[in-house]
């Protein structure tokens, strides 16, 4: 039996159609001309592509989509048969596996080779691997843009010198010379202009989650939330629309005391436990995995895995009036690009000023960014905040890592965990 | 340890005994013959030792607990699907097994090691480190420019720990000694690969690891020493294949996995282990501004390996051809940690390479704990064999 279709707000068809867009305009490229360029999530130059009118395709997106679709399974599958090892990233063997699948987009009709390989690179090494590995497939022009690691837990302005400079002699020279435009530095500021508008209605919104109830879910809603400003829109108006109708949606529901929309089409608002989670959700059994939440009444209030695509929350905004600079200092914030004790510093302020009953951590297997040292985290964040901390492994894409029995005894178990808490501490109450 | 008629077995087992000594005696001596004097570790692969040996510290080389140390608080910091360097660094941390050393570089290698310089932070707060991020950019003046004032950021990390200024002439003089280090280096991998029975892998190993742990200008000598006994040495040679190793350029194998390969029948040419000795592949000049000449060298003239960009697909993988070639090396073992992100990422590149150029490889993949060698003896002799009768 087939699962009924999730219930859906507005905003999501609205992103939906956006998306579909962007995946038409891919795929169309032969019949427009328009060149087309892949790349990342994190220290995404989404404003600087759409200077040269270049479509941005993010393999990351698509890997998510073959995931949700479960096709992603056949294809890192594919991948390990042609020799890329189990241990790996399992996004880039979706993507590589897809290759040899066909390459077919969501919207039925085959991805296009790539004109340029945006190679951002920031705050995963993996990236640099797979666009070796892509590069060698689509033998297209290769933009590296290296982004440095924030490992003192702070940037420098050698840094951020350092990326500018790649900015105006690697990065701009080489997307002229693929899209055959000019650069120019007021298209770029307009387009910041339109980002920083949409980064301020999406703080609003993740910040939200300190109400009680809360209005949002900040993991997996906040999935629905970032999309946009994540992928190819940011610095669109469709963006800015987009973010203005997920505030009015958001102030509905804090209007009505309600919770968010579950895919179930009810508001959630017996909201029992109130988490932070670290990490990526698993993609391949998604909606049964916020299932176990929901089911429990568990609510996520914030999250890190909304702040990886930028950390807009800690001030930043794009700046029209530095427009390089503001990439720069755009991408090295990014929140994998953090060093650990900025992490640690972070969740536990969510875990306080969220008044969260503890950290969830899900443990990604095949993200080393995200997954090493996540111990430390969650044994940290715990003695800093005295909220208990759970750990979950499932991984991105791959079902073979997601076991839902064991997922949801962890969970429960965490639960009864925090109910203990709150007993033993005698001053916790509910936090709906 | 210097000194005329050593044998390669006395130099061995001086050698052998720093790589197993895992409370790292040599340094802690080091350390306390005068006071003041200081302990900088540094993991793999690649550090500018110049730096923290011009700065009155010892480098020490920090390659995780080897298969001789039971990892116990380690396994507790990290998941299943991590490799073990990390796991077995933060064992040696946390058991008082570093308490001596000063300062830790944690330099580019992956998400891993990245992530594990901020929790050496967290569990050390009172000890200095340092992620050092090379750059990806080889164009001398956005990547080389930007690595000159890391160099400077990292010379200036070290004033502050040791309360003492670094001039260029101290820079200038220990890439001097570094210089000569990496041409005996050199000299010891040309010798070994001219006449590997005189020179087994086993034993180099330990001699580029003990340099590492050690100050250099003893090392030097200690080199010098190994090539004069080794050449003088009679060693009976075998109907070993000549073949080369990659992958092994972070987490190090166990000596028994290196002896097993030989005892298989190969004779190893070539290798990327602790790859800090020979990262860079010329000298670096020593007139003009030291720190430029430390960014130039590793700019124009490094190594290609797993951590790094290659600007150009058309070359990628052609340095390991070359040197495949160069050594005489009949086949290639891809050995790689499990889990480790680099190698693994770029097997299917470096290998499908390799293949292009008819040059036969095996890949497998090991841990430095790693205690069965029956398979890897029986994977290395079938490849030894299948090269003696088809290639």
């Amino acid at each position: 039996m087939s699962k009924p279709e999730a219930v859906k707000e507005p905003s999501m068809d609205m992103q939906k159609a956006m998306i579909a867009r962007n995946y038409e305009a891919i795929t169309s490229k032969h019949e427009t001309g328009r060149k087309v360029s892949s790349t990342f999530v994190p220290g995404n130059l989404n404003e600087l592509l759409m200077c040269f009118d270049i479509v941005n395709n993010l393999p990351e997106i698509n890997a998510i989509q073959a995931g949700m679709r479960k096709a992603s399974g056949g294809y890192i599958m594919e991948a390990e048969k042609s020799g890329h090892s189990e241990d790996v990233c399992t996004y880039v063997k979706a993507d590589i596996g897809q290759m040899s699948k066909g390459n077919i987009a969501p919207n039925g009709k085959p991805y296009p080779n790539p004109d340029v390989l945006m190679l951002s690179y920031t705050g995963c090494y993996t990236f640099m691997k797979w666009f070796e590995l892509l590069r060698e497939e689509y033998k297209c022009p290769t933009l590296m843009l290296h982004v440095p690691y924030e490992g003192d837990g702070h940037s420098t302005q050698n840094m951020r010198d350092y990326i500018v400079k790649q900015l105006k002699e690697v990065v701009i020279p080489g997307l002229e010379q693929v899209s055959g435009v000019k650069f120019d530095i007021d298209r770029l500021r307009q387009y910041l202009a339109a980002s920083a508008k949409a980064e301020d209605n999406l703080v609003w919104c993740l910040e939200q989650g300190k109400k009680k109830p809360s209005p949002i879910d900040a993991y997996f809603g906040g999935v629905y939330y970032i999309g946009p400003i994540f992928t190819a829109f940011r610095g669109t108006e469709d963006a800015v629309t987009y973010y203005e109708m997920l505030r009015k949606e958001v102030q509905s529901r804090i209007d009505n005391h309600q919770g968010p929309l579950t895919p179930e089409g009810t508001y959630f608002n017996d909201q029992k436990y109130r988490l932070v989670v670290e990490g990526p959700p698993n993609w391949t059994n998604f909606r049964e995995f916020w299932k176990m939440f929901y089911d429990e009444g568990a609510i996520v209030v914030a999250s890190s895995y909304t702040k990886v695509g930028g950390l807009y929350d800690k001030g930043f905004r794009h700046d029209p009036a530095n427009p390089l600079e503001s990439l720069a200092d755009y991408c090295l914030g990014c929140y994998t690009n953090r060093n650990l004790p900025t992490r640690v510093d972070l969740l536990a302020d969510y875990v306080n000023e969220y008044e969260a009953d503890g950290l969830l951590i899900n443990s990604i297997k095949s993200c080393n960014s995200f997954s090493a040292g996540q111990l430390m985290i969650m044994k940290e964040v715990e003695r800093r905040t005295g909220k208990p901390g759970a750990f979950i492994e499932t991984d991105l894409v791959d079902p073979r890592y997601f076991s839902a029995a064991n997922v949801k005894n962890r969970l429960e178990s965490y639960f009864q965990m925090i109910e203990q808490k709150r007993r033993g501490g005698g001053s916790a109450k509910s936090a709906a | 340890m210097s000194g005329k008629n050593k044998t390669v077995a006395d130099i061995v087992a001086v050698c052998q005994e720093m790589f197993e000594d895992l409370q790292f005696n040599y340094a802690r001596k080091w350390k306390a013959a005068k006071p003041g004097r200081k302990v900088i570790g540094f993991l793999p692969v690649y550090s500018p030792l110049e730096m923290i040996h011009a700065a009155g510290c010892l480098p020490l080389g920090i390659f995780g607990g080897g298969d001789q140390m039971e990892v116990i608080h380690g396994d507790a910091y990290y998941q299943s699907y991590i490799c073990r360097i990390p796991r077995s660094t933060i064992e040696l941390g946390v058991t008082g097994r570093l308490d001596f050393v000063d300062g830790m570089i944690f330099p580019f290698v992956c998400d891993v090691i990245r992530n594990l310089s901020g929790m050496w932070k967290l569990t050390f707060p009172n000890v200095w480190s340092k992620f050092f991020d090379t750059p990806q950019n080889y164009i001398p003046s956005i990547g080389g420019t930007y690595y000159e004032q890391e160099l400077k950021e990292l010379k200036e990390g070290l004033e502050n720990l040791t309360g003492r200024k670094i001039t260029d002439e101290d820079i200038k003089a220990s890439i001097r000694l570094y210089n000569e280090n990496r041409r005996l280096v050199r000299e010891v991998y040309a010798f070994r690969a001219k006449e590997p029975w005189k020179a087994p892998t086993s034993e180099v190993y330990l001699l580029m690891r003990a340099g590492l742990m050690m100050d250099v200008a003893e090392h030097n000598q200690m080199l010098l020493d190994y090539l004069a006994a080794a050449k003088a040495e009679d060693r009976p040679k075998r109907d070993n294949v000549r073949i080369a190793i990659y992958g092994s350029f972070c987490e190090q194998p166990p000596l028994n996995l290196i002896k097993s390969i030989e005892m298989a029948g190969c004779y190893v040419v070539e290798d990327d282990y602790a790859l800090n000795n020979r990262f860079l592949m010329v000298d670096v000049p020593t007139d003009g501004d030291p720190l430029a000449a430390l960014s130039n060298t590793y700019i124009e003239n490094s190594v290609e390996t797993s951590c790094k960009y290659v600007p150009d697909g058309k070359v990628k993988g052609e340095y390991h051809v070359a040197q495949v070639k160069a050594c005489g090396a009949e086949g290639v073992i891809y050995a790689t940690p499990s889990f480790c992100d680099p190698a693994l990422l770029d097997r299917p590149m470096i290998c499908g390479k390799l293949s292009a150029e008819g040059i036969p490889y095996i890949a497998f993949k090991y841990a430095e704990n790693s205690g069965q060698m029956q398979p890897i003896r029986e994977q290395a002799g079938t490849f030894a064999d299948s090269i003696k009768l088809w290639s």
